[in-house]
C-alpha cells in the first residue's frame, strides 16, 4: 500500500507539497531547541532597553512581543505542542472509535444499538464548545487538551467503522473464517481489521488537522498549557495586547505556521482519498 | 411527513435532556469547584456555607439535578448566574437570535458564493483558476476563524477602516423596535466582517462537492442535449448540470450547520458578537456554571432544530424523499 500511496503521490502536486511541508515541520519540531534563537519565554534586551514591538528584523526574525519575548522561537517551538497534540489525539481516537465500530458492526443487535445510540448522542454535542468547556472546568494542560478532542472526535471514526464492518461480515472470507472455526478476536482483527484499517487511517488524517485547530483555538481562549510555548497562545497574548493595531507580525506568523501545517495535512488526507477511494478518481 | 417531524422532536429532546445530564454532571464532577468563582477569600466558613445554600449548592447532587431539571421545564429557569447574579436566560435570551441570525448570514454567503464556484470549477476543470479555487478553499479551511477574524480586522477595520473592528452596532445606539434593531444599515455594517470571516471557513465544503458532483453530471446526455441545442453556457450550467448535482450540498448542509453555529464560538469571540458563544467562553473564563450550562444546551438545541429543518428542506428539493 504504501508503494501504490508514493505511486499516486509522484503525480499529485498538492499531496507533494502536503508531504513536504510536513516534513519541513517534522523537523523543526524536532530541532527546535536548536534552532530557536532565544527562550521563547525570556525578555529580551537590545542595547539595555527591553526589545518590546520590534519589527521583524535581522536579530528578531518574526519580530518581538509588547514584553520584548522573541516570535521566531515561539513558533519555532510552539510547533512541538501542535504536532504532539494533532497525532497523540489522532492514535487515540483511531484506536477507541476503531474498536468500538468493530464490536458494534461484528457483534450488532444490542451492543450495536447501545453503542450507536452513544454515537448519535455525542453527534448532538457542539464540538468547540465542549473542548473549551471540558478543558476549562480539567486544568489546562497538554493532556487534558488531547483527552477533550479525543472525548468527542471518536464518533466519526466509530460510525465509518461500523458501516464497513457491517458489509464486510457479509463476505465470504468472513464466513469461511467463521466456519474454519476462528474466534470472534480473530475473525475480528485478524480478518476484518486490515479491510477497514485504510478508512480508518483516512479518518485518522482529518482528526490530526481538527487536534491541531482545537489546541490552537482552546490556547488562544486561554487555556493553554501554561508550561509549554504555543501558536495558539502566542496569537491570545497578541489578541489581549490588541496587537492587531500595532503589531501585524505577531499575529501573521503563529497564524501562518497553523495555516500551513494543517494545509499539509489537508493535501496528504486528499491524496489519501484518492488512493483509498479509487472511485474519486474518476473525476479527476 | 408530520409524524417524521414530531418524531424527529421527540429524539431531539431526549437527546438534549441525556445532554443536559452529562452537562450538569460535567460540570459537578470536575475538579474545579463551582464556588470559588464567587467565594470571596474573606468570607467566613458560614458565609461560604449561606452562599452554597443560597445557590442550592449544598444538596447531594442527585437531587441538585432534579431540581435544576424541574425548573427548566416547569419555569424556563436555567439557575442563576453567579457572575451577574441574574437569571441565566435573561443573560442568553436575545443572544440566541444574535447567533442565529450571524450563523445563517455565514451560511447563506457560504452555499451560495461556493456553490456558484464550485459549478465554474468544474466546468473549467484544469485550469489554473480551478487550482487556485480550490488552494483558496482549504486555505481558508485550514486557517483557524479566529486568526482570519484578527487579520480582517487588521486589514479593513484598523488598516482600511472600511468596517467597524467589533460589536454588533455603535455605542449609545438605541433602536427603538426589535426590527429596527437588526435591519439597520449599522447592524449590517457590523456583520460583514464576522459573516464573511465564518462563510470563507466554510466555503470549501459546498464548492469541492459541487465541483465532484458537476463533473459527473456533465457527461450526461441531458446537458449534451442542451449543448446541442445551442443553449448559452451560462443556462446550461446553473439551469441544467448544478440543479441536479445540487444534492449532496443540500446534504452537507445539516452537518455544516451544526458545525457553523458550534464554531461561531470563536468568531464571536474575535469580534465581540454579543452571542451565545462568546457568552459561553467568558461563563468558562468565570467558572460561571449555569450560564456556561445554559448556552451549551442552548446551541445543542439550537443545532437540532436546523438539522430538523435542513432534513425537511431536503425532502423538499428531492421529492423522491420519503419521510418514514
Amino acid at each position: 500500500m504504501l508503494r501504490q500511496i508514493w505511486q499516486h503521490l509522484r503525480r499529485d502536486p498538492l499531496g507533494l507539497t502536503g508531504v513536504g511541508l510536513l516534513t519541513f515541520f517534522v523537523l523543526v519540531a524536532i530541532f527546535a531547541p536548536v534552532i530557536a534563537p532565544y527562550d521563547p519565554e525570556a525578555i529580551l534586551r537590545l542595547d539595555g532597553e527591553i526589545a518590546r514591538l520590534h519589527p521583524p528584523s535581522r536579530e528578531f526574525w518574526f519580530g518581538t512581543t509588547n514584553m520584548g519575548r522573541d516570535i521566531f522561537s515561539g513558533v519555532v517551538l510552539g510547533s512541538r505542542i501542535a504536532l504532539k497534540v494533532g497525532i497523540l489525539a489522532a492514535l487515540l481516537v483511531t484506536f477507541v472509535g476503531t474498536n468500538v465500530g468493530l464490536i458494534a458492526g461484528y457483534y450488532g443487535g444490542i451492543v450495536d444499538t447501545l453503542l450507536m445510540r452513544l454515537v448519535d448522542l455525542l453527534y448532538g454535542i457542539p464540538f468547540i464548545p465542549f473542548v473549551i468547556v471540558l478543558v476549562s472546568l480539567l486544568k489546562p494542560s497538554v493532556t487534558n487538551i488531547i483527552l477533550a478532542v479525543s472525548a468527542l472526535t471518536w464518533r466519526s471514526v466509530a460510525r465509518i467503522v461500523r458501516s464497513q464492518v457491517l458489509t464486510l461480515s457479509q463476505r465470504p472470507f468472513v464466513k469461511a473464517a467463521r466456519v474454519a472455526g476462528a474466534s470472534d478476536l480473530r475473525i475480528i482483527y485478524r480478518h476484518i481489521l486490515p479491510n477497514v484499517l485504510p478508512i480508518a487511517m483516512l479518518e485518522m488524517s482529518f482528526v490530526v488537522s481538527w487536534a491541531i485547530v482545537s489546541e490552537a483555538s482552546v490556547s488562544f481562549i486561554g487555556f493553554g498549557d501554561p508550561t509549554v510555548p504555543s501558536w495558539g497562545k502566542l496569537l491570545n497574548g497578541a489578541f489581549v495586547a490588541g496587537a492587531v493595531r500595532f503589531a501585524p507580525w505577531w499575529v501573521a506568523f503563529p497564524g501562518l505556521a497553523i495555516v500551513l501545517l494543517v494545509l499539509a495535512v489537508f493535501f496528504i488526507t486528499r491524496s489519501l482519498e484518492t488512493v483509498i477511494n479509487p472511485r474519486l478518481k474518476g473525476g479527476e | 411527513m408530520w409524524r417524521f417531524v414530531i418524531r424527529r422532536c421527540g429524539q431531539a429532546l431526549v437527546t438534549l435532556l441525556l445532554l443536559s445530564a452529562i452537562v450538569f454532571f460535567m460540570f459537578r464532577l470536575l475538579p474545579a469547584d463551582p464556588t470559588a468563582a464567587m467565594v470571596d477569600a474573606a468570607l467566613s466558613p458560614e458565609q461560604i456555607a449561606e452562599l452554597k445554600a443560597e445557590f442550592g449548592l449544598d444538596k447531594p447532587l442527585a437531587v441538585q439535578y432534579g431540581l435544576y431539571l424541574k425548573n427548566i421545564l416547569l419555569k424556563g429557569d436555567f439557575g442563576t448566574s453567579f457572575f451577574y447574579k441574574q437569571p441565566a436566560l435573561k443573560i442568553l435570551g436575545d443572544k440566541i437570535l444574535n447567533t442565529l441570525i450571524l450563523s445563517l448570514a455565514a451560511i447563506l454567503v457560504a452555499y451560495t458564493v461556493g456553490s456558484i464556484l464550485g459549478a465554474l470549477m468544474a466546468w473549467y476543470r484544469g485550469s489554473a483558476g480551478e487550482v487556485a479555487g480550490i488552494v483558496v478553499g482549504l486555505v481558508f479551511r485550514a486557517a483557524p476563524e479566529f486568526w482570519v477574524g484578527m487579520v480582517f480586522v487588521m486589514l479593513f477595520a484598523y488598516g482600511l477602516g472600511w468596517l467597524p473592528h467589533s460589536g454588533m452596532r455603535e455605542a449609545g445606539y438605541v433602536a427603538e423596535s426589535l426590527a429596527a434593531k437588526y435591519l439597520s444599515l449599522d447592524f449590517l455594517r457590523h456583520l460583514i466582517l464576522p459573516a464573511t470571516v465564518a462563510a470563507l471557513h466554510m466555503l470549501s465544503t459546498p464548492m469541492l462537492l459541487l465541483r465532484n458532483a458537476m463533473l459527473e453530471v456533465r457527461r450526461e446526455e441531458y446537458v449534451e442535449l442542451a449543448h446541442a441545442k445551442g443553449l448559452p453556457l451560462r443556462r446550461i450550467i446553473f439551469r441544467h448540470a448544478a440543479r441536479n448535482a445540487m444534492l449532496p450540498v443540500v446534504t452537507s448542509l445539516a452537518t455544516a450547520i451544526g458545525r457553523s453555529v458550534g464554531g461561531m464560538v470563536l468568531v464571536e469571540y474575535v469580534f465581540s458578537w454579543p452571542g451565545l458563544g462568546r457568552e459561553i467562553v467568558l461563563a468558562a473564563t468565570r467558572y460561571d456554571f449555569p450560564v456556561a450550562q445554559a448556552a451549551f444546551l442552548m446551541i445543542a438545541g439550537l443545532i437540532m432544530v436546523m438539522n430538523i429543518l435542513a432534513d425537511l428542506l431536503y425532502g423538499y428539493l428531492d421529492p423522491r424523499i420519503v419521510y418514514k
